[in-house]
């Protein structure tokens, strides 16, 4: 029996994953949900590497488990009041997320499962057999030049204006990457003043003015 | 154990994504601590962006079909970075939801109820 | 390894058997890399402060010192207190040590020695070097008191902020190089001392100062380390840990030091490629044969431990050298001087590269 090492740790990795969100959703601790996420995202990095995103499975270590995660862990601890009280949803509830969870997943399996049925056949290309790097050419896609579409001369489905458009490389991300840029120094300004030391207010109930 | 033997196709990466998403649906929808919210949020995107890289792999793909190439890679990292700068919005309200009524629990979030 | 399993046991494990021999000699290069740091510190916290550092264990020089201090930490009492929470204080040491073990993944000790050649290996490195963060935030969240908690938020604010001036510092060298492959920039540096790329340009040479003063920041080192500091929070978030536990963290720490000093190594101070072409004299070269060519990746191997040793001996210096700064100077020299110190060195070595793109 030859194992295929590939699928072998897609489904170690898929299993690590999963279970840490499932367990993300059933922990009522919230220090132990946010370190169940890190683990689960951390999976989802993995999973990334399998899949041959190596720039982006990096993207998500660095950008997502080790700032975001870092994010909430600190808004976990400030809100956090001690002794940890526990915030648990009533059982009703539990059942309403559940059907409806379980309604989503169904479909969502569906549709996963038949995928060869509905996925067009995209578009017509070479099939690589060897691994590319994807840094340069993310890269490059984000400054404007589609250098993975070079090939615009075997594709019948575009018109002579697009293919031009394409050979110039002027169909790359490049307003995304700088409407993305000034966006984000927009919101962390607007999320570090929104989040400014005010007074807090003591307690919801005001005391009745004394006369 | 089929699965052991033949190689990952693009299925397995949707049910894995759908999987994570709708945990994330259940954690934003049945969660009292605004901050176990934002962690739902934080797993459908990721779902959503397990669904992107799959569909954008050159490992995945069946013969004959070409996917989305690199745009699923370079849609998956604009998700990444709008889903941190939403999780910074995020805290930061959550943040004032805690300074104001000095708890995170969401359901004491009641003052607009009729 | 894996052939030659393959003809006594079934495929599989083979294949299993020489992934888990790869992996454990990983994981044994990260501690022993531990143990002779460990050794070291003491000898030069010693010498600088005029005295001998251990001279009883295993010989006049003290070399067994490491090995009695881990049996020591072996056999100390499991302390867990009561207010932590155990599956977390259980695990946050772990954690950290991972990030710091994964890191030797992707740092080449020679010309295409290396256990993964990753392409975006740079970007890989600074990526997971950010995840030892949070082994550090579990520990202070979950040792139960509020010192732990302190000194753990204090050292993440510190690693994240510092995770920016070492992620443009380490940009420049890829720019001039033009790759994130850690051996092809390694190769660019090939023969004199003039080709490294320190002495690429000033803008470079800047970049190499800023880069060690975040490096040594990122990895909570004096004078940066008031996080840990004895006498300003105990220890920091390493306040209930002892024991075995509180190993493992020094262990991620003196491995995330190895490797942060083996990527200024690589990225400035060329790597495996001494300040003479040796191999080169030698003949030891890739067209002369094989062996000849193991035989100069050697060497390399040799000049690139050297480079990381003395990277770790000089973060040793700093620490027993300068005094501690405080919680807000620290932050400032981050944000205040480092980012603007490397953002203007990044134009300035953009401008250089586009002026002499040949090297001037």
């Amino acid at each position: 029996m030859d194992i295929n090492w590939h699928s072998f740790f897609f489904l170690l990795v898929a299993l690590l994953t999963c279970a840490f969100a499932l367990a993300v959703v059933i922990s009522s601790n919230i220090v132990r949900m946010a370190f169940y996420l890190v683990l689960s995202l951390g999976g989802v990095a993995g999973l990334f590497f399998l899949a041959g995103a190596d720039f982006l499975g990096g993207l998500q270590l660095l950008v997502y488990v080790g700032g975001t995660l870092v994010l909430l862990a600190f808004g976990v601890m400030l809100t956090a009041r001690a002794p940890l009280v526990s915030m648990k949803t009533a059982p009703g509830q539990w059942v309403l997320a559940a059907v409806v969870g379980g309604c989503l997943l169904a479909v969502l399996l569906q549709v996963a499962w038949s995928v060869g049925q509905w996925a067009g056949p995209g578009r017509p290309g070479v099939l690589e057999e060897e691994a590319k790097p994807t840094a340069a050419p993310l890269g490059l896609g984000l400054v404007g030049v589609r250098v993975d579409q070079l090939d615009v001369d075997r594709r019948a489905d575009l018109t002579e204006k697009e293919k031009k458009a394409r050979e110039a490389g002027m169909s790359g991300y490049l307003v995304a990457f700088e409407v993305i840029s000034v966006h984000l120094v927009v919101v962390l300004i607007g999320a570090a003043y929104l989040a400014r030391a005010k007074r807090r207010v003591d307690a919801p109930l005001a005391r009745p003015p004394q006369t | 154990m089929f699965l052991l033997t033949e190689p990952v196709g693009l299925m397995h990466y949707l049910v894995v994504g759908a999987f994570l998403f709708v945990c994330g649906i259940v954690c934003m929808a049945a969660k009292r601590n605004a901050i176990g919210v934002l962690m739902g949020i934080e797993l459908v995107l990721n779902g959503a962006n397990l669904n992107f890289v799959a569909f954008g792999s050159w490992v995945l793909r069946d013969e004959g079909t070409a996917g989305i190439g690199l745009d699923g890679q370079l849609l998956a990292l604009f998700v990444i970075v709008l889903a941190a700068a939403e999780a910074a919005v995020a805290l930061a309200i959550a943040l004032n939801y805690y300074h104001t009524h000095s708890t995170v629990d969401v359901d004491q979030g009641d003052e607009l109820k009729g | 390894m894996a052939e030659l399993l393959k003809s006594f046991v079934p495929v599989w494990l083979a294949y299993s058997t020489a992934a888990a021999v790869n992996a454990a000699l990983l994981v044994v290069l990260a501690l022993m890399v531990a143990a002779v740091c460990n050794w070291l510190e003491r000898k030069v916290a010693g010498r600088i402060q005029d005295r001998l550092g251990p001279t009883r264990v295993g010989g006049r020089f003290g070399w067994l010192q490491s090995v009695a201090d881990g049996l020591k930490l072996l056999a100390k009492e499991d302390l867990i207190p009561q207010g932590a929470d155990r599956l977390l204080f259980r695990a946050a040491p772990y954690v950290s040590f991972c990030a710091a073990c994964s890191l030797y993944l992707a740092l080449p000790l020679a010309d295409g020695w290396v256990a993964l050649q990753l392409n975006s290996a740079v970007f890989f490195i600074l990526a997971v070097a950010g995840l030892e963060v949070l082994g550090v935030i579990l520990a202070g969240y979950a040792s139960g008191s509020k010192w732990s908690l302190f000194g753990a938020m204090r050292e993440a604010a510190q690693v994240v902020s510092n995770e920016i001036p070492l992620a443009l510092c380490a940009l420049i060298p890829v720019m001039i190089a033009g790759s994130m492959d850690l051996v092809e920039i390694g190769n660019r540096q090939e023969g004199w001392l003039t080709n490294w790329l320190v002495f690429h340009d000033p803008f470079t040479f800047l970049t190499f100062f800023v880069y060690l003063t975040c490096a040594v920041a990122s990895v909570n080192r004096a004078p940066f380390d008031l996080a840990e500091a004895e006498s300003e929070l105990v220890a920091g978030f390493m306040t209930e840990y002892s024991g075995f536990r509180w190993g493992v963290f020094f262990m991620a720490e003196y491995a995330s030091m190895f490797v942060i000093s083996g990527l200024a190594a690589i990225l400035f101070l060329g790597g495996w490629n001494g300040p003479v072409p040796i191999a080169q004299w030698l003949g030891l070269t890739r067209d002369v044969g094989p062996l000849a060519a193991w035989l100069g990746n050697f060497l390399g191997m040799c000049n690139m431990l050297l480079k990381c040793s003395l990277g770790v001996l000089v973060m040793m210096w700093l620490r027993w050298t300068l005094p501690r700064l405080r919680i807000d100077q620290v932050m400032t020299v981050c944000l205040r001087y480092c980012i603007p110190l490397a953002a203007v060195a990044l134009l300035g070595a953009m401008w250089w590269t586009y002026m002499w793109p040949g090297g001037w």
